[in-house]
């Protein structure tokens, strides 16, 4: 019996050898195992052994049934894992292939410019302040020492209503309309459309828009103008960014300043883009004129200010180099893609 | 301004490279907008004399010169038909560089050739500059230059600096203001010309004439002088070539005069023939409604009471400060002028020479408001150059009406203030020096500053700050950051945040932010469908826009939106989806200005319909939280398709419309037949969305569902049926979901089935199948009720 069971255990090994998938070895299992399966009919057997025999014989039984039981739970193993390599095999796809077509929109370039400017102004402090394009003469003018037949109104030439009403030409009326209700400090900027009559071409627009800034404190020189522009300046056109100013005329600032920044381009060599100055012109600020202060209800005695504005398209031409101002207002999806 | 260096160098030393000198005085104030070098690639072109002349033995049209050009004498074989013996011409050496290329020897037709005779073209010249310059042909020099000398030195082609001059600076529109500024940014001397007059005529100028000023308001100062004798010529070379080099053209030597003076001094002068000025009286007057002139250029002008004639007796002679009339022009024939030296008011030349569309060397320097001062000074030194250049007798004494001699303001120099204001530690003896050399008078015991008349624009403290911060360089200005000042937050209002918010989920939608113009056409009402008295054809309207197109302020965004739709469109970009938040503007009755409403809109189409932009709309609403939303049919919108157009609400406020546009609009708009465009009031949406947010438990209860099918009347809204089981369902009803809505088969004629799957659910039990039941009874009864809806078998 002794030998009969070893047999049992060495066919069943080498049945095991050949078994290809889960039918055969089940076929085997039932073979061995079942209830008609050799091992349980020598167990049947097991009545003509005698008494000292029997538990011998059984724990022999039993520990071939535990041997076959084992092989067959790790053929079971190695045959479940093979099926699912092939499986995965089989399920292999081709990740070069486009991803499912998700749309989300765009920013304006305009819009992530003036998102920039917005930014770098609120972490310094600034509110931002907004005002009617459509304005009084007095507020447009007038508050900001632009008298009427004031030559400074040629260069802006301006859209009318009628004599009272424009079409504001600048963001300053918004200053003027802030100043007039809030007492200093003021600290904001004033994002919005304006509106001068030149018509469409590759670098004007009648409408356009600015970023206007207002400081009004005690003790305000144009030093903090030129630090904060400086600050300005290396934020929205990278820490090596430099700033020149130069004196000019404004009616509503004294002194008056065009400030220009080095050229994003060639960092100040001179290029094409800078038209080999290694400057680009960029704002216009100054120390805001007495007599505007006074206009508004604030003493110059003890308060001064500065003031400071920058046109978004003519930055947002150059961060992005877009050589035509026509494309911002078209709205063509494939120049909004691109920003 | 244009100003040649080498005549800048008559009144300043210059001791710095052109370059440096640009920069230096473009961040002391007087911008250099650029720099043009006349003789730029001229080399090797000197003065030469044609001896001989014979004919060229293989050619007909060639000509074989010896020319002379100082040093030697060079053979030349030339084509040009223009030149003979004697004549001075510009030859190009061998080696020579022209704007065209280097020149080398050559063979024409076997003879060889050892330089060229040079055109104006070849030299990049104009006839502006060379006015006497034959058509076609060499050059050939009026005068006899000294021969071999370079071309750069005899025809002033010399580098040039135009300058930017500000309007607050007319003193600046003059190589002596150029040249002071110069002199103090460059620490050097500046020099004025001596201007003495000898006055060889006959007479005294108040017996050939008298002037009268009739507003003082209008024309502070006129002064005249006569010259008898005159000889009109051709001004000498070097006159000319200055003059040229700055952007005039070279005229006869009177008018060249004239003009030299205001190049130099700033000050515009005019000549008039004395004898077509009747009467022997200059009247400076307005003109009168009705009268007209012919203007120097030939142009009749129409007059009107705004503007300002110098007038005779009987008519006007010239219109002040903008151009002379033509009754009383220089000509050959001219024996005796009038020189006028005056200033007029600023705005009134600003106004008439943009009323008569001239706009002058002379307008646009009266227009910033001249000095008179300078009248007078200018007037002699006009004299002294007809004297110097033989052009005529000056008479003795001048007729000087200046009925309204301004008093010179004075300033206080506070060093501390101005130290205060830029943030500088300038020392006061520094900026005192610096006063005195912009020629202001400085009292250093009361530190009382006289401003010259020549500087309007310096009135306070703030006008002598920037005068010293400008020679201080602003750039050395030390940066600071608002050190001393009161510290502020920064950030965004409620709205302002909101906005940035709709604006974000519009681009997670997948629409692509746009800008557009946001004045329009009157034309689009009509394109749009508006009947004749619409509420929207009620706009602003520009008075002087660039076009009809551009002379409205839209009171809707509705084109401009079906604008960037054809753009794409039109460019075949298959679909598009776009938003944009802007103004319209609504006139306010009896109010200076208008309503500005932000709204947001947007514009769907290709491969889209209606749900889908009502989708992004009730995406947003939930983003922003607003639930009390209503959207419901709206056929009479004139612009949308009737049938499918909703007006939004929220509560009880209308906010906008969506919807497919009108076919015939989206034609008249050349937009594909479905577009759809949504306009929402973004106050409203503000207002109403509920950003404060509250944590509630999750549910703990399973919930059931049920799913039904109702036939309705093909009009009934689904937003009724909603509203009914809503109402119906009670509190445990926690979701109604709209699945399905079928018309057709098994459907009978004129009604529609509508599916539902409603999930019932309670916060506190596990329900039971009765209470579902039970309102779900509820539910179709009032279904059947309200609406005759009927379940579906």
């Amino acid at each position: 019996m002794k030998q009969q069971l070893q047999t049992i255990a060495n066919e069943a090994s080498a049945k095991f050898e050949d078994v290809k998938d889960m039918k055969s070895l089940e076929e085997i299992r039932i073979q061995f195992l079942g209830k008609k399966g050799r091992l349980t009919s020598i167990l049947k057997g097991m009545g003509s052994l005698s008494a000292e025999e029997r538990p011998v014989v059984g724990q022999m039984v039993n520990d071939v049934r535990k041997q076959l039981e084992e092989s067959i739970q790790n053929i079971k193993g190695e045959l479940i894992r093979k099926e699912q390599e092939e499986n995965i095999a089989k399920e292999a796809i081709d990740v070069t292939m486009p991803g499912t077509s998700l749309h989300t929109g765009k920013k304006h370039p305009l819009t992530q410019v003036l998102d920039e400017i917005e930014e770098v102004f609120l972490g310094m402090g600034y509110e931002i302040a907004e005002g009617p394009e459509v304005e009084m003469d007095y507020y447009n003018f007038e508050a900001l020492n632009i008298p009427k037949n004031h030559p400074a109104r040629d260069t802006q030439d301006s859209f009318y209503i009628n004599d009272n009403v424009v079409l504001r030409t600048q963001t300053s009326p918004v200053q003027i309309r802030v100043m007039e209700k809030q007492k200093p400090p003021i600290k904001i900027i004033c994002p919005g459309r304006v509106y001068r009559s030149d018509p469409v071409d590759a670098t004007h627009s009648p409408i356009f828009h600015q970023v206007e800034g207002l400081v009004v404190d005690k003790g305000v020189t144009m030093g903090d103008l030129i630090g904060t522009l400086q600050v300005f300046a290396k934020n929205l056109f990278g820490e090596g960014t430099d700033i020149r100013l130069r004196p000019h005329h404004f009616p509503f600032t004294e002194p008056s300043a065009e400030v220009d920044v080095s050229c994003w381009t060639c960092g100040g060599k001179g290029c094409r883009v800078c038209k080999n100055e290694g400057w680009i012109e960029i704002l216009g600020a100054g120390m805001v004129h007495p007599k505007v202060l006074e206009t508004c209800g604030i003493d110059p005695k003890t308060y001064s200010g500065f003031a400071f504005g920058l046109g978004v398209e003519r930055t947002a031409m150059g961060r992005f180099n877009i050589d035509d101002m026509r494309l911002l207002y078209e709205n063509d999806m494939r120049f909004l893609k691109q920003f | 301004m244009k100003a040649p260096i080498y005549w800048l160098k008559d009144y300043v030393d210059i001791n710095v490279d052109i370059n440096e000198l640009a920069h230096l005085l473009t961040v002391s104030g007087s911008k250099v907008e650029a720099i043009e070098d006349l003789g730029k690639s001229i080399e090797k072109v000197v003065v030469g004399k044609i001896i001989s002349m014979d004919e060229h033995p293989d050619a007909d049209k060639l000509k074989i010169t010896q020319v002379d050009v100082g040093k030697e004498v060079v053979q030349i074989v030339t084509g040009a038909p223009n030149v003979n013996v004697g004549d001075y011409i510009p030859v190009a050496l061998v080696g020579a560089q022209l704007p065209g290329g280097a020149l080398k020897k050559a063979k024409l037709r076997g003879v060889e050739s050892y330089g060229m005779m040079c055109s104006i073209d070849e030299l990049n010249l104009t006839h502006d500059y060379l006015p006497d310059a034959p058509k076609d042909g060499v050059y050939i020099f009026s005068n006899e230059p000294e021969l071999g000398m370079d071309v750069k030195e005899v025809l002033g082609l010399k580098p040039v600096i135009e300058f930017e001059i500000t309007s607050n600076r007319p003193d600046c529109f003059s190589m002596l203001g150029l040249a002071r500024e110069t002199a103090i940014t460059l620490n050097t001397d500046f020099k004025r010309p001596e201007i003495i007059v000898k006055e060889k005529g006959k007479g005294n100028a108040s017996d050939f004439v008298s002037v009268s000023i009739m507003d003082s308001e209008l024309s502070s100062r006129y002064a005249a002088r006569t010259v008898t004798d005159v000889k009109i010529e051709p001004s000498p070379e070097w006159m000319q070539r200055r003059l040229a080099a700055a952007g005039m053209r070279p005229i006869n030597n009177i008018v060249d005069i004239t003009n030299y003076v205001m190049l130099e001094m700033g000050q515009p002068m005019h000549a008039f023939d004395l004898k077509c000025v009747d009467g022997e009286n200059i009247i400076v007057r307005s003109a009168q409604q009705g009268e007209s002139i012919t203007t120097l250029d030939g142009q009749e002008r129409q007059l009107d009471s705004s503007m300002l004639v110098i007038a005779d007796e009987n008519k006007a002679v010239a219109i002040a400060g903008v151009m002379g009339g033509e009754n009383s022009e220089i000509t050959s024939e001219t024996k005796m002028i009038l020189l006028e030296s005056a200033t007029f008011n600023g705005a009134s030349v600003r106004l008439t020479s943009k009323k008569i569309g001239i706009r002058s060397e002379a307008s646009t320097r009266f227009e910033k408001g001249l000095d008179s001062e300078n009248v007078i000074p200018a007037l002699n030194r006009c004299a002294q150059l007809i004297e110097q250049l033989g052009a005529g007798k000056v008479t003795p004494g001048i007729v000087d009406c200046y009925p309204a001699k301004p008093e010179p303001v004075k300033v206080q120099l506070n060093d501390l203030e101005i130290n205060h204001l830029l943030g500088t530690n300038i020392e006061k003896e520094w900026m005192i020096k610096l006063f005195e050399k912009l020629e202001f008078v400085v009292e250093r015991d009361s530190m009382m500053l006289t401003v010259p008349s020549f500087r309007s624009d310096v009135r306070v403290i703030a006008d002598l700050a920037e005068e010293v911060a400008r020679f201080y360089d602003y750039n050395n200005i030390k940066p600071t950051l608002l050190s001393g000042g009161t510290s502020t937050i920064g950030r965004k209002t409620h709205s302002q945040k909101m906005e940035s918010l709709i604006a974000q989920q519009m681009l997670s939608l997948g629409l692509y932010e746009t800008y557009s113009f946001s004045f329009t056409s009157p034309k689009v009402w009509d394109r749009m469908r508006l009947p004749k008295e619409h509420a929207l054809r009620d706009a602003v309207v520009i008075t002087n826009p660039l076009g009809e197109d551009f002379s409205i302020m839209r009171t809707t965004t509705i084109p401009e939106m079906l604008g960037v739709i054809k753009t794409n469109y039109n460019r075949k970009v298959e679909e598009g989806g776009f938003f944009e938040i802007s103004y319209v503007y609504n006139p306010i009755k009896d109010q200076f200005l208008p309503e500005e409403r932000k709204v947001l809109t947007i514009g769907l189409y290709g491969d889209t319909d209606f749900y889908y932009l009502k989708g992004i709309v009730e995406q947003l609403f939930v983003q922003i939280n607003i639930n009390n939303a209503d959207f419901s049919p709206e056929k009479n919108n004139p612009s949308y398709h009737p049938g499918r157009c909703a007006r939004v609400s929220i509560g009880n406020t209308d906010i906008g419309y969506i919807g497919e546009i009108h076919p015939e609009v989206a034609s008249n708009f050349e937009c594909p037949n479905r577009t759809y465009i949504a306009v929402l009031d973004i106050d409203p949406m503000i207002e109403n969305s509920n950003m404060e947010k509250e944590y509630s438990g999750l549910p703990k209860y399973p919930a059931i569902g049920r799913d039904i099918a109702l036939i309705v009347n093909e009009g009934v809204l689904v937003k009724d049926i909603n509203a009914v089981i809503l109402q119906r369902g009670g509190k445990i009803l926690e979701q109604v979901k709209l699945f399905d809505v079928y018309k057709g088969e098994q459907v009978p004629e004129g009604m529609k089935s509508v599916a539902y799957n409603l999930t019932f659910r309670s916060r506190d039990r596990t329900l039971v199948d009765e209470e579902v039941s039970k309102a779900m009874g509820n539910i179709l009864h009032e279904l059947k009720t309200r609406l005759n809806a009927t379940l579906r078998e």
